[in-house]
């Protein structure tokens, strides 16, 4: 039953070539081979998994049921599921059995997937190597002594090796898109408030996005018409129908007018990544599209923003951690402040403290306007950028990373050079649009990826773009030797 | 923009974070040089860019102000660290 599309196993269910207890029971057995390996789960729920595939499979019986009725899924452990331990890989949360549902969870739960687990990510989904984990580091199924990349690195090992149909993520600057790249998988990111964020465990409030992590484009479409809509409980979850997305999946690409950004060719791109890139747009031109240069000038200054940005986001958001009610408390406080202060130094982790840090100096007197106004400004300057992009071409297609996956330890040794792995991904947060990742190449036995962003709200054209080239390619077919 | 130890001590306590004496000076290299970083900033001029807060510019939504959710005292008190008679327990704050 392995390595299959939700679409592919959504078809077997149907034909009832096997059950989803059947199908459940399988993944549980590959999870419990190779979990040990790749340390993809923190939690695996196989109770609820096997009570969930069995509730799927009566309600089939009666002819109730959907596409993903009964396909094995995992979240990101940044998503709240009722009466399970939800811990964002922190010591944190390392008790911290959630009261109620993400919205995302309530609406797979609705549509009838199964849940296998909770995915490992970085503490508090701060990272891109998923090396900050508190659960230990996630080893990428290409290849164990590279990293899957992060936040989202235990789903996009999970999907890559097959111990899910796919699984949850969360894009705050790149999160989805570059493990997705890493891991030779597929990983998309909605539009800022296409997904509601209730429930999902908040770092940068106006940068935080869910979105699926999948084999295919079809399979992501799939998950987005469970999951995308409005929300009465998130405000900031956009009061706007989502469309169909299965529907435009097989319009032609005859005309479609596609944008590389210059300053993504530049230097740092590596020569691997960089003739992937051209394959991959030869293959875009062949299905009718036109491929012209677009100009994101203040790209470069993307990084630097966002480091003020979402730091700032982040130490707002993380104060609520506090040892009052909910989550680590340290041993024999000898008074309140004590009690903050030891409780959150040894809850959370170097690089969370680091960030939180980083976000208290930003917004503290005197530095307000240099740093977190000036952020600000220049985060309208790149959403420009795009605006600008937008009137000239439909789709914007570019890497997602400047190389393939890096060796755990790598790159650990100074914080900034973790950040700029994030320096083609970082912008379409700041400007809130959607993107994504599919992979396009390889290189020494490690997958490649390419990144395509859409304009505001458009991501039925994104995952049609994506769907095509699968359809004309076979780098998403292709998995790892676990 | 390089940190001194001191400054970290300050912004711990902002933070209300404890960082033991022995970790500051390599806190604050490992700030500073993301400062470093963050300073690239500095050398565009954005004196009329309208800072953009929200992607979309988008303001709150609100909705109707009426109770929606149920009282739940005990079973959201279950998860905390220490309670009693329905209450939080803090160390005493008042002498």
């Amino acid at each position: 039953m392995s390595r299959r599309t939700v679409a592919e196993l959504s078809r077997s269910l149907a034909r009832g070539e096997f059950s989803s207890t059947e199908l459940t029971r399988d993944y549980l057995s590959r999870i419990k081979q190779f979990n040990g390996v790749y340390n993809a789960y923190i939690t695996v729920t196989e109770e609820l998994a096997l009570a969930q595939a069995g509730a799927a499979d009566q309600r089939r019986a009666r002819g109730e049921y959907g596409p993903l009725t009964g396909i094995p899924i995992a979240h990101k452990d940044i998503f709240c599921m009722q009466d399970v331990r939800t811990t964002c890989a922190s010591k944190m949360l390392s008790n911290f059995i959630a009261p109620y549902n993400a919205t995302v969870v309530e609406r797979l739960n609705a549509a009838g997937t199964v849940t296998l687990g909770k995915t490992n990510m970085d503490e508090f989904a701060m990272g891109s190597s998923n090396e900050t984990s508190f659960f230990g580091a996630v080893r990428n199924p290409w290849d164990p002594e590279r990293v899957p990349g992060g936040s989202s690195g235990g789903s996009a090992a999970a999907v890559a090796a097959d111990l899910c149909a796919m699984a949850t993520g969360t894009d705050t600057g790149g999160s989805i898109r570059q493990p997705a790249a890493f891991c030779g998988i597929t990983g998309f990111k909605p539009s800022y408030g296409r997904i509601s964020r209730w429930g999902m465990i908040a770092f940068a409030s106006s940068l935080d996005q869910a979105g699926p992590i999948s084999k295919s484009a079809e399979d992501a479409a799939l998950m987005m018409n469970a999951i995308a809509g409005p929300d009465i409980k998130d405000s900031t979850c956009v009061d706007l129908a989502a469309p169909d997305y299965m529907a435009t999946l097989n319009d032609s690409l005859q005309g479609l007018r596609i944008g590389v950004p210059r300053q993504h060719l530049a230097e740092g791109l590596g020569a691997e990544v960089e003739s992937a890139l051209q394959a991959a747009l030869k293959v875009f031109e062949n299905l009718g599209a036109t491929i012209q240069e677009v100009d994101l000038p203040n790209s470069h200054l993307s990084v630097p923003a966002y480091y003020v940005i979402a730091p700032a986001e982040a130490s707002a958001n993380l104060s609520r951690f506090d040892g009052v009610r909910y989550g680590y408390r340290c041993a024999d406080p000898v008074n309140l402040e004590d009690m903050y202060k030891r409780s959150r130094n040894e809850g959370f982790g170097s690089e969370v403290k680091r960030r939180i840090m980083i976000g208290t100096y930003a917004l503290s007197a005197g530095f307000y306007d240099a740093y977190y106004i000036k952020a600000q400004q220049i985060r309208r300057l790149i959403k420009q950028d795009f605006d600008n992009a937008f009137k000239e071409v439909d789709v914007i297609i570019g890497p997602t990373t400047p190389h393939t996956a890096f060796k755990l330890g790598e790159k650990n040794s100074d914080p900034v050079t973790m950040y700029l792995e994030d320096i083609y991904t970082i912008a379409v947060n700041l400007a809130g649009l959607p993107g994504m990742s599919i992979p396009a190449g390889s290189h020494q036995g490690l997958p490649i990826g390419i990144q395509l962003v859409g304009k505001d709200f458009d991501e039925a054209r994104l995952l049609n773009v994506a769907h095509q080239y699968q359809q004309n390619t076979d780098w998403h077919l292709q998995g790892p030797e676990v | 923009m390089a940190l001194e130890k001191s400054d970290v001590e300050k912004i711990a306590h902002l933070a209300r974070l404890h960082i033991d004496a022995a970790e500051a000076q390599e806190v604050a290299n490992r700030i500073s040089s993301i400062l470093n970083l963050i300073d690239q900033m500095q050398s565009v001029e954005t004196t009329n860019v309208a800072p953009l807060a929200h992607p979309f510019d988008a303001v709150q939504r609100l909705r109707p102000d009426v109770v929606t959710e149920r009282n739940e005292r005990e079973y959201l008190q279950k998860i905390a660290p220490a309670v009693q008679d329905g209450l939080y327990l803090v160390p005493k704050v008042i002498e």
